[in-house]
């Protein structure tokens, strides 16, 4: 009998085990928030290096046509796109018209392809490579709506245009806050054009590319617009606080804000009894910084005690380093009396230990991406082992002892028992 | 002839059972399927955890892209898995390129705490002349639940993160074209620990649930799923599932075998012949 009812209880134990596993606890749906079509402005280099043949034999600007007309046929249909040149009209020698010189060739919009590469067609290397203020104006073509916006410029030579240094500019459309990214790509560059595209493209969370044949421009370009398609969830922008009173309170979501070097922000949190917060931060290096760096996100009850922290370091070449921790609020509290269902209020704490070369500006701040979670808390632990389950071959072992010595007990107490009434 | 039947029916029940468990561990969630050849997966790289490309265990991620680029994928990890992930980067043609360059993966968890790997090549040193450099990290053991202060694996989003660690200024911008999988074991009962996530560190999972109690739409997932989500195979397992069940009741059934053995070795062949039976 006793058989029986462990084999009843152990199949009753694998059959909840089993419907338990089976359904999933998080079958999930759920899409982003209605979003506006992707916006991409195209930024064409038409300045007057542009002739020069080194493109699988072809002037740079064939290879730059020739590419755009194979990525405006591939521009998939949601994606709205624009066009803008620097250095298209002004041949003359005067700088200060020459740094003027860009225009929106294209306006952003849905894309009629036959006019589009009509436009493209009229272009001939000209002038000087503004591309500073061809930045600020693509990304003033960018504006209104919660679209995603990538700018990719494409371009064989560096800005001629100092003292804005394109790559602050970036910089400053990036602490916009708009969510503006943008890809560089240079054609044959040379180090200086290196340097700077790199700089742009970090500073914005792009991609720099080094383009020397046509099939990787155009290849390469489809593959940018295609990635301002893809669906992806837009952050809020919020704005941390000195200390954590008066920090801004933030509930479950996506946010970004900025953090100078050495900077301390605050936010709050209100957590539930029974729930469990998540936090994870990530700081981008998006410009020039010392090779060792960390970041540190420390969970803070109001009267400053730490209650979790999550903590980084990391050394070389990085785009962001990151971290995050996790806090389930048991279901009692007992702390202030009152306890029950009141929602604690947790300080999040986010720092960096960034460092820069002198040379390097350290406004705005570096981007911070800031993920907050709030779920249901974790089934407690009430044993190291599963439910207290043991396994390996000693459990076996064991149990079949204390099995064998039980029976042996058994028999003797029923041999006895006999004896016992035989004798009486 | 009592202890006879007994034993008969204790054997049976403890074939059935055991035969039950061998079932149970096939259907389980957590076995996983991983075909070594690898299915064909996406052919693009997120660049950044935000637009991290899913892919599943067992698939084959390929992306083409920028010698510099930070590439990011997110697999989902249910507990008792011990992932590896491998990837392999086909460098620019060697005449192009200035100098030795230094490649590296590193995975994050959901919470974005970077993991360790506990054995493979996770960054590897290319030659100037090598026409590729092959990566690879093998994570610990997922567990279905840790301490809030513990930096244990947890089920749920893995982001791999693929880069050139150190690169020559010249060579940056290059084309590459990257192979990224991850194939998964099942640990068994080994790590199988008490406690467990309501829910799997998947970022963005408070809206998800939201989204999902407002439609209503409970176990219709969704096509169009935010591009940083990704379920395994039939869902997360809850980590209740362990092989510890089975061998607990197999102890169970060895020692109610060992009793009965017990039993009848001292208790005798039952009731004497010449003894009558009771009134």
């Amino acid at each position: 009998m006793i058989t029986r009812k462990w084999a009843a209880a152990g199949a009753c134990g694998l059959l909840a085990a089993l419907a338990a596993g089976l359904f999933p606890a998080s079958a999930a749906a759920g899409e982003p928030a209605a979003k506006d079509s992707p916006k991409v402005e195209l930024v064409l280099d038409v300045s007057g290096s542009m002739r020069a043949t080194d493109i699988d034999g072809k002037s740079r600007m064939a290879a730059a046509k020739q590419a755009f007309n194979e990525v405006l046929d591939a521009t998939p249909e949601e994606v709205r796109l624009g066009i803008r040149t620097l250095g298209a009209d002004y041949p003359g020698d005067d700088r200060q018209l020459g740094c003027k010189d860009t225009k929106q060739l294209y306006p952003v919009g849905k894309l009629d392809r036959v006019e589009a590469k009509a436009a493209v067609a009229t272009l001939a290397p000209t002038g000087w490579t503004p591309i500073g203020p061809a930045l600020l104006g693509a990304a003033e073509d960018l504006k209104g709506g919660n679209a995603t916006r990538r700018i990719v410029l494409i371009t064989d030579g560096e800005d001629t245009c100092a003292p804005l240094d394109p790559c602050e500019v970036a910089r400053d459309i990036a602490a916009q806050g708009i969510h503006l990214v943008i890809d560089t790509l240079g054609l044959v560059p040379d180090a200086k054009t290196r340097e700077q595209l790199v700089c742009i493209a970090e500073a914005t969370g792009g991609t720099y590319t080094s383009v020397q044949h046509t099939a990787e421009l155009s290849g390469r370009v489809k593959q940018l617009v295609d990635r301002a398609a893809a669906p992806v969830v837009t952050p809020v922008a919020t704005q941390g606080a000195k200390q954590c009173q008066g920090a801004p309170k933030l509930g479950a979501g996506l946010y970004t804000d900025r953090e100078s070097f050495g900077e301390h922000r605050w936010y709050q949190v209100d957590v539930r009894p029974g729930q469990e917060l998540r936090a994870s931060v990530s700081i981008a290096a998006d410009r020039a910084v010392n090779n060792d760096y960390g970041v540190l996100l420390r969970a803070v009850t109001v009267h400053g005690r730490e209650i979790v922290r999550g903590s980084e370091a990391g050394d070389g070449r990085t785009d962001a380093i990151s971290t995050g921790l996790r806090y389930p609020k048991g279901e009692s509290d007992d702390e202030d009396g009152d306890g029950g269902t009141a929602a604690e209020t947790v300080c999040l704490q986010v720092g960096n230990s960034f460092s820069a070369p002198a040379s390097v500006k350290t406004a705005p701040g570096m981007p911070v991406e800031l993920v907050i979670d709030l779920v249901d808390g974790p089934d407690g632990a009430s044993d190291a082992a599963s439910f207290g389950l043991g396994r390996g071959w000693w459990l076996l072992g064991l149990l079949t002892l204390a099995g064998l010595v039980a029976g042996l007990v058994w028999g003797w107490i029923s041999r006895w028992r006999i004896s016992v009434w035989r004798t009486s | 002839m009592r202890t006879v039947r007994m034993l008969t029916a204790a054997a049976l029940a403890a074939g059935g059972l055991l035969a039950g468990a061998g079932a149970a561990a096939a259907d389980s969630p957590s076995a996983s399927a991983s075909p070594s050849g690898g299915a064909a997966g996406p052919t693009e790289a997120g660049t950044a955890f935000r637009t991290a490309t899913p892919v599943k265990p067992g698939q084959r991620a390929t992306a083409e892209a920028s010698t510099g680029d930070y590439l990011y994928w997110v697999l989902p990890l249910d507990s008792g898995q011990r992932a590896t992930v491998k990837a392999s980067v086909k460098l620019p043609p060697a005449a192009s390129r200035h100098a030795a360059s230094t490649w590296r993966i590193d995975v994050y968890d959901g919470l974005r705490r970077r993991q360790a790997c506990t054995y493979g090549a996770q960054s590897a040193a290319a030659a100037k002349d090598a026409a590729s450099v092959e990566l690879s990290c093998t994570l610990r053991t997922v567990r279905p639940g840790a301490e809030p202060w513990a930096h244990d694996p947890l089920p749920g989003s893995y982001y791999v993160r693929l880069t050139a660690a150190e690169v020559a200024k010249e060579d940056l911008g290059q084309p590459v074209r990257v192979e990224v999988s991850a194939e998964t074991r099942d640990t068994g009962g080994a790590f199988a620990v008490d406690g467990a996530l309501a829910q799997p560190l998947v970022p963005g999972i408070t809206a998800r649930l939201a989204a999902e109690a407002e439609s209503g739409a409970a176990g219709s997932a969704g096509k169009d799923r935010p591009a940083a989500v990704g379920e395994p195979d039939g869902g997360w397992s809850g980590g209740r599932w362990s092989d510890r069940w089975v061998w607990t009741a197999a102890g169970g059934v060895l020692a109610a075998l060992a009793g009965v053995f017990g039993y009848s070795v001292t208790r005798g062949r039952g009731r004497p012949p010449h003894v009558p039976p009771r009134g």
